[in-house]
């Protein structure tokens, strides 16, 4: 029997002939499967390993430690703390964000408001990215979260660091604070850690100043993630760069007494070393807690903060200019002396001058008499100095002005110090377009028109007065380990003599009876202090008002009340510290502000920092420099 | 292969001497590539037995049984219940279909007592079976005869229709390229074949241009350029290229690849397995493992030429061609070279219905192998 009839035969060739064709077409991919292979993994082999490498490593900055901000000595005013935080991954969140957080908020508690940040914050970002759901807790909050981690999927306890501010209120506008960082810090500046989430960098004062100093540099940790993001494990680590410490020349226990005896008032007040110009308290109340801008300032705090009239986020001390008023005629004196105007020269104060068609009042409505330089300052008569300034000539005036540190800037490391306004000639031809008028000299020499000073230039006068030396104030002190440059202060260009006379003037005002300020003197010998008193007026009283006898401060509202000034400097005798205080609409009978200087002079002397052993970290060098200047 | 063994001459031999008869080479051959998956599913679990390599190996070892136990079943058995089988399949199908509404889950499994079973992938074997059946009492005129045609189309469409409607794409693209192949190696006319090629080469513009909605559109712009999406659905094949790519000419040795360790694969014991063996072994181990399959294409041609009947011919032939699609889709398409449809790498991908099914055709070879020497008449074929 034929195995194969005819038409199998043809079959089996058929089916050879295609069984090849398909072997050929089946080699054919093959070989196609094998280039690609070749293509992939030979041609392209290492622009895919550098891509597999990108996937696999993720660069984290880590956030260096931030330097502290420290007193003269070894106070910290800044520091950083543990903050205990909750954060949340939504993508690990079982059964959804909303259910997690109602099981976070029955163990601590979480406010609607910060809920719909997180919501808003879960929805901007990636799934796997945790996000804050609290920050700050407390340590028995935080342990509360780690007891119930099991039951809590998603939920991660994370201990990071935040800044602190000790002391709350007080020095805010000397430290300023640290505040998230926002699209306008990014565009001076590419440091990677200002785009890490939760940084936080100084918005104010020396935080801000020192910005550079203080934030040290970013380490990097390079570690394995998954393709969710999650974390596998660290590759390397490499540290950063911690910030450095910033010490200042404040002494924290007097400037707390301060910034207590102010309470509060609307007052600015600076004491400083009138040998070195080294700021020991530099305080504006109110002041406003520095932490919670760290934290995040609420709608209403912030409402809070800026509808206060007496305007908690203004540093008055630096960048509130006011009139001087009398406390100006202490430099007047000096240009006075120094033109011979001391010994030999009296005027006759009838309680007004007339000059030209305008009259010119003096605070006392029937007149001071016979009025000499000494007498001047002590009883501070207005037509004394009209008649001074008359003779001295805005020049002569604008020049002693601004040797006695008025009219410019000092330079203290603080930002937002305003120059305040010395008037000239040129200045008015350039601000006013106008020629300068004699009657405004007369203005100029009570400290009213067009002067603006702030209390910290009012301080560097008195203590260039008190020590005949043209020194700068300076807040700072020592970075890192390194002292700042300071040069040596330039004696003052005048005469022993002549600083004599206006000391002794100052020292009549607060000691010896009929004084402005006889009435809340130092009492106890040896602590004396000298000081000129002040008034700046914030409305302009008229002339009908004058024959009628000006109205006095404590019928009028608060806010028209005049500003209330006092500069002075202690002991009256040897001087070290000088002091200026400004008390907004102040201009009460009972000089509060007076009282407070006094008190707070009487506390420097008898805590008497500059007596004490500071605690700055110097090294060799840098105490070598320290002591030579 | 001419000579043929005394005992393969009678009509029916021992079990011991078909035993004897196995290739056992080919079955080493296997159990190699095997063995390279169970590495990769070791090495993706990060160096465990579980969850999927352990299970794995007990499914092939029970894949080796299935195996012999059908090389040792006479050829014309599987050829007597190549009509049954296929009948039940498409039944399975058709029920799957109507009881995934009854909510069973996912409407490609069926669920018989204990075990789960895939009625797609049982088809596969059932349509070679069925269409050798159909063609072994066929002349090479016959097949061309549109009323043959129209049975065969019709074995092919059914199916396939089913399945397509599931929907699973891979599967349906398996089955038609299974049945053509068939129809073509039984000696499908040219006539019939040059207009089909023409047509279709006229239907993908036109599809283009007027039938596909434009999210079908964009997955196809998709796999065009990956990179122009790589967070989206561009994700797998780019993260797969890279996976690729990265392992370089030896690899990034075993147990070091990172993509796949670090999830950036999907369906890494899957599917994608064939990423993470280029990925740990490189090109040297990858051509290595193209290789081993080629081998075991070549040896299954040779089995169907060698064999005596058409339905031995031509179960083997598409028990081969099965398997050589099932590797040309995966990797062309991990290798991003065609459109991502999900087909597993055989013996080498997790899963137990492809590792069983795939181990089952083998068997099927076997047989035919053991058996080429019977010879099956055309008409009449006395089945026994």
């Amino acid at each position: 029997m034929p195995l194969f009839d005819r038409k199998d035969k043809s079959r089996y060739t058929t089916f050879s002939r295609r069984a090849l064709m398909m072997s050929g077409g089946m080699t054919a991919v093959f070989a196609v499967l094998g280039g690609r292979l070749y293509q992939l993994q030979i041609e392209d082999g290492d622009q895919y390993k550098l891509q597999a490498e990108a996937n696999r490593v993720s660069l984290h900055l880590v956030p260096p430690a931030r330097g502290r901000i420290i007193d003269r000595f070894g106070t910290e005013l800044a520091s950083n703390r543990r903050n205990y935080r909750v954060m949340l991954i939504a993508e690990q969140a079982s059964d959804g964000v909303d259910a997690a957080l109602d099981r976070i908020g029955r163990i601590i508690e979480i406010p609607d408001r910060q809920r719909q940040k997180v919501l808003r914050d879960i929805a901007q970002n990636k799934k796997f990215l945790p996000v804050p759901v609290a920050e700050n807790l407390s340590w028995e909050e935080f342990a509360r979260i780690n007891l119930h981690l099991p039951y809590l999927a998603g939920v991660q306890p994370d201990v990071g660091e935040t800044r602190s501010y000790p002391y709350g209120a007080g020095l805010s506008h000397v430290l300023g604070y640290v505040a998230a960082v926002s699209p306008d810090d990014k565009k001076d500046e590419d440091d990677p850690l200002l785009d890490l989430p939760g940084f936080r960098i100084g918005k104010r004062g020396i935080e801000k100043a020192y910005e550079g100093a203080l934030r040290g540099e970013a380490g990097a940790s390079r570690q394995e993630v998954n393709a969710y993001g999650r974390i596998i494990r660290e590759l390397s680590h490499q540290p950063g760069v911690p910030g450095k410490d910033v010490w200042l020349t404040i002494d924290q226990q007097l400037q707390q007494f301060v910034d207590q005896r102010l309470g509060n008032e609307s007052c600015a007040c600076v004491v400083m070393d009138v040998q070195t110009g080294d700021v020991l308290a530099l305080s504006s109340t109110p002041g406003f807690d520095p932490n919670l801008f760290n934290v995040g300032v609420s709608n209403a705090e912030w409402k809070t903060l800026t509808t206060d009239d007496h305007k908690p986020l203004i540093d008055k001390a630096l960048s509130g200019v006011y009139p001087p008023g009398s406390t100006f005629k202490a430099a007047m004196a000096v240009a006075a002396a120094n033109a011979g105007l001391d010994k030999n020269f009296s005027v006759n104060c009838s309680g007004a001058l007339r000059f030209g068609n305008h009259v010119f009042h003096c605070w006392k409505k029937h007149g001071h008499g016979h009025v000499d330089l000494h007498r001047g300052i002590q009883v501070s008569c207005d037509v004394f100095f009209y008649e001074t300034a008359r003779r001295l000539g805005i020049d002569a005036i604008e020049d002693t002005a601004h040797k006695l540190g008025l009219g410019h800037q000092t330079g203290i490391e603080i930002p937002g110090e305003r120059a305040g306004v010395i008037p000239g000639r040129a200045w008015k031809l350039k601000t006013y377009g106008a020629k300068w008028l004699d009657g405004e000299t007369l203005n100029t020499g009570i400290g009213q028109g067009y002067v603006l000073v702030t209390p910290l230039q009012l301080c560097t006068l008195a203590a260039r007065i008190a020590s005949g030396k043209a020194i700068l104030p300076r807040v700072v002190r020592v970075v890192g380990n390194a002292a700042q440059p300071r040069p040596i202060p330039d004696p003052l260009p005048f005469s022993q003599d002549v600083l004599d006379v206006v000391r002794s003037g100052m020292d009549a005002v607060t000691n010896v009876p009929g004084g402005t300020a006889y009435a809340w003197r130092i009492p106890d010998p040896g602590f004396e202090m000298a000081g000129k008193t002040g008034t700046a007026q914030v409305r302009v009283i008229s002339e009908a008002e004058h024959l009628a006898g000006v109205k006095k401060n404590e019928t009028l509202p608060w806010k028209m009340r005049d500003h209330a000034l006092f500069i002075g400097f202690a002991p009256s005798s040897a001087p070290r510290y000088a002091l200026s205080i400004i008390m907004e609409h102040g201009g009460i009978a009972a000089h509060p502000h007076v009282q407070m200087a006094r008190d707070i002079l009487l506390f420097a002397q008898k805590r008497d920092p500059l007596k004490l052993p500071t605690d700055y970290p110097l090294n060799a060098a840098s105490a070598a420099q320290a002591s030579r200047a | 292969m001419n000579t043929r063994p005394y005992a393969l001459a009678r009509r029916t031999v021992a079990p011991l001497e078909k035993l004897i008869e196995v290739n056992w080479g080919l079955v080493l051959l296997i159990t190699i590539i095997a063995c390279a998956g169970f590495a990769m599913l070791y090495s993706d679990a990060n160096g465990h037995l579980w969850p999927w390599a352990g299970p794995q190996i007990v499914r092939f070892a029970a894949g080796l049984l299935i195996l012999v136990a059908c090389a040792l079943v006479d050829v014309r058995l599987w050829m007597r219940v190549a009509y049954p089988a296929y009948a039940i399949s498409l039944l399975l199908l058709v029920v799957v279909k109507v009881a995934g509404h009854k909510g069973l889950g996912a409407e490609r499994w069926i669920a018989l007592g204990p075990v789960e079973i895939q009625p797609s992938e049982l088809m596969k074997i059932a349509l070679i079976l069925a269409l050798a059946r159909y063609l072994h009492g066929l002349s090479v005129e016959d097949v061309s005869k549109p009323r043959h045609l129209a049975i065969l189309l019709a074995m092919i469409g059914l199916p396939v229709l089913l399945v397509a409607i599931q929907p699973n794409l891979g599967t349906t693209l398996i089955l038609v390229m299974d049945g053509a192949s068939i129809l073509f190696l039984a000696g499908l006319s040219w006539w019939w074949i040059t207009p089909v090629l023409a047509g279709v080469a006229v239907a993908i513009p036109t599809a283009w241009r007027f039938v596909l909605h434009d999210y079908q559109k964009q997955r196809v712009m998709t796999f065009l350029n990956p990179e122009s999406d790589a967070l989206g659905a561009g994700w797998n094949i780019t993260q797969a290229k890279i996976a690729i790519g990265s392992g370089g000419l030896t690899g990034k040795g075993f147990l070091a690849g990172t993509q796949s360790r670090l999830s950036f694969l999907p369906e890494k014991q899957t599917d994608f397995i064939w990423t993470s063996f280029c990925e740990e072994f490189g090109f040297v181990g990858a051509i290595a493992l193209l290789i081993l399959f080629a081998v075991v294409i070549g040896y299954g041609v040779q089995v169907a030429v060698s064999s005596r009947s058409q339905f031995a011919r031509l179960t083997a032939m598409g028990i081969t061609l099965n398997f050589f699609f099932y590797i040309m889709i995966n990797a062309a398409m991990v290798m991003g070279l065609i459109p991502v449809v999900g087909i597993p790498m055989p013996l080498v991908s997790y899963g137990g219905t492809a590792m069983l099914t795939v181990m089952f055709g083998f068997g099927l070879l076997m047989s035919c192998y053991v058996h080429r020497q019977v010879e099956i008449p055309r008409h009449n074929p006395g089945i026994i």
